[in-house]
């Protein structure tokens, strides 16, 4: 649905995007992260038509975003940065107006606006002007906004900044039930929402792509995954090193695999070690590693990395 | 058009639930009024015309315009809605021709509502009414004009008082050019045909003949081209903002 080429944005000298290329299908929910000023929100508004690329071509449902714009924007929903909206306006008549500028028409338009009300949890916000509402729901009346005809393409700009958890939790349960029939992406900088909510997640960093793939992909990346975390009694660090390099932690251990083609038998071989030994284990964990710390080696600059 | 439409209602909706637009009309029709009857001497005049009402408009929309206009784009870049409203299945020149329209009828509402001074002027003599008929219909064209200019400084800011001031200026100068003291200094220094150029760029200029009964399709291409030139250059500037 979606396709990306190559894209650049430069302003000035500085290049916000710098050679960006993948693509989104049906049915996936791409989860795009990276450090504030990484170029997540350049590429979205790129995607959705609301600046031209620098070079490099971005298509949605086969539409190109600059030759035939409006086409293209009819496929997708749209949850800007910071959720704008109009304040002077009631919940109702925004969302009216952004389905009547959708073409959507009597029934139809009183059907998408009660569907997209009853979905985003608005109706007891109908009435009132938008600019009364607190964050959470003004944030959930933008997202009405790209919900209400039903879009093929869903694209989010932070959908759960400022949001609190109870609401952070609802819609991410709403992505991942969208995205099991729309091609969705949406930016944050929150690494539990890969897990929550995506199929695939990209990574970007200094506008280019650092990394690409499904959430345990992109943990096994991580150093500590694989490892094992014991907490026992009577274990002793000088035992654990046989298996490789130890770690202590608050009161336990954690053991790294030697190399990653032995990170699969290292929990039997420490269950092994425990039995010999008799030590009495009060906690145990198998790694699955750390996507804050992929993150972190992933998209600090060099000089900063260890 | 059904896109332009829904987007003028929209605008025009905005102005009516603000208390700004019933400010502006107040203000707007108190000044129309002073203007004429106390500073233009309406009644010493002794004749039934609306001349003294209609000499007075490209002042007051001087001020009143650009008041009216300024929020357009200013307010939809500082609040960050123009990223939703150009990501909607809407073209630039939809977006900019709605918004002017609807400010436009507003403008156009403002005006209809000094009827009392046609009603003023019936009763009290015989006025030529084909006369006040082209005042109005010029009076809305030089309201256009200059709302087309605001719309323009308003697209080049996010602050509506560097709208307002810019758009100011731009239409002082737009009278200035035709002011008569201004031409007769002209007149000094450059040859009468210099002169007449200057001239020619002036809505004051132009409006005289619509406050003489006149329509002229001079005139009424005057108007419509600043307006469409201003309507364009707006497109222009909204572009290379996106451009970056």
């Amino acid at each position: 649905m979606i396709r990306i080429d190559n894209l650049v944005k430069a302003f000035g000298a500085k290049r916000a995007v710098d050679g960006i290329s993948f693509s989104v299908e049906k049915g996936e929910v791409l989860g795009f992260l990276g450090p504030n000023g990484a170029g997540k929100s350049t590429t979205m508004r790129i995607v959705t038509g609301f600046m031209p690329p620098s070079s490099g071509r971005a298509s949605v449902g086969g539409f190109d975003v600059v030759d035939s714009p409006l086409e293209a924007k009819r496929l997708i929903g749209y949850l800007p940065e910071n959720a704008a909206s109009y304040p002077d306006m009631t919940v109702r008549a925004f969302l009216e107006f952004v389905a009547e500028l959708r073409g959507l028409d009597g029934a139809a338009r009183r059907k998408a606006v009660h569907r997209v009300v009853e979905l985003c949890f608005l109706e007891s916000v109908l009435n009132q002007s938008i600019d009364t509402l607190s964050k959470g729901y003004k944030h959930r009346t933008c997202l009405a906004q790209a919900l209400i005809h039903d879009p093929q393409v869903l694209i989010m700009d932070e959908p759960t900044d400022g949001l609190d958890p109870n609401q952070k939790h609802e819609v991410r349960n709403l992505i991942r039930e969208l995205g099991s029939s729309k091609a969705i992406v949406f930016s944050t900088h929150i690494l539990e929402e890969v897990d929550a909510a995506c199929t695939r997640a990209i990574i970007i960093d200094r506008g280019r792509i650092v990394a690409n793939g499904t959430p345990d992909e992109l943990h096994a990346m991580s150093d500590s995954a694989g490892a094992v975390t014991l907490q026992a009694r009577g274990a002793t660090e000088e035992r654990l090193s046989q298996l490789g390099r130890v770690e202590k932690l608050n009161g336990a251990f954690r053991i790294y695999p030697r190399d990653k083609a032995s990170a699969g038998q290292l929990a039997q071989e420490v269950v092994e070690m425990v039995n010999l030994h008799g030590w009495k284990v009060e906690g145990m964990y198998s790694e699955r590693g750390e996507l804050d710390e992929v993150f972190r080696r992933l998209t600090l600059p060099d000089t900063v990395k260890r | 058009m059904r896109v332009i439409w829904t987007l003028a209602k929209r605008e025009l909706g905005a102005y009516f639930t603000s208390p700004v637009a019933y400010v502006f009309l107040v203000i707007f029709l108190l000044l129309a009024g002073f203007f004429t009857f106390t500073a233009g001497n309406f009644f010493e005049r002794g004749e039934a015309s609306l001349a003294a009402f209609f000499a007075w408009h490209p002042w007051l929309y001087l001020v009143l315009v650009p008041a009216v206009g300024m929020r357009v784009w200013a307010e939809e870049r500082r609040s960050g809605t123009i990223e939703l409203l150009l990501t909607l299945p809407v073209a630039p020149w939809q977006a900019i021709v709605g918004k002017f329209l609807a400010s436009w009828i507003f403008l156009a509402v403002a005006l209809a509502l000094t009827f009392p001074a046609v009603i003023t002027v019936n009763v009290l003599g015989d006025p030529d009414n084909g006369m006040i008929a082209a005042g109005y219909v010029g009076s809305l064209l030089l309201s256009g004009a200059y709302l087309a200019i605001t719309c323009m400084t308003s697209a080049l800011t996010r602050n509506q008082v560097v709208a307002f001031i810019l758009s100011v200026v731009i239409c002082l100068f737009l009278i200035l050019a035709g002011f008569n003291p201004v031409t007769d200094l002209l007149v000094r220094w450059a040859s009468p045909s210099v002169v007449d150029v200057v001239a020619a760029f002036s809505v004051v200029t132009h409006f005289d003949g619509f406050q003489r009964g006149v329509i002229d399709s001079r005139d009424l291409a005057f108007f419509l081209s600043v307006i469409g030139f201003a309507l364009f250059a707006t497109g222009v500037i909204i572009r290379s903002h996106r451009a970056g």
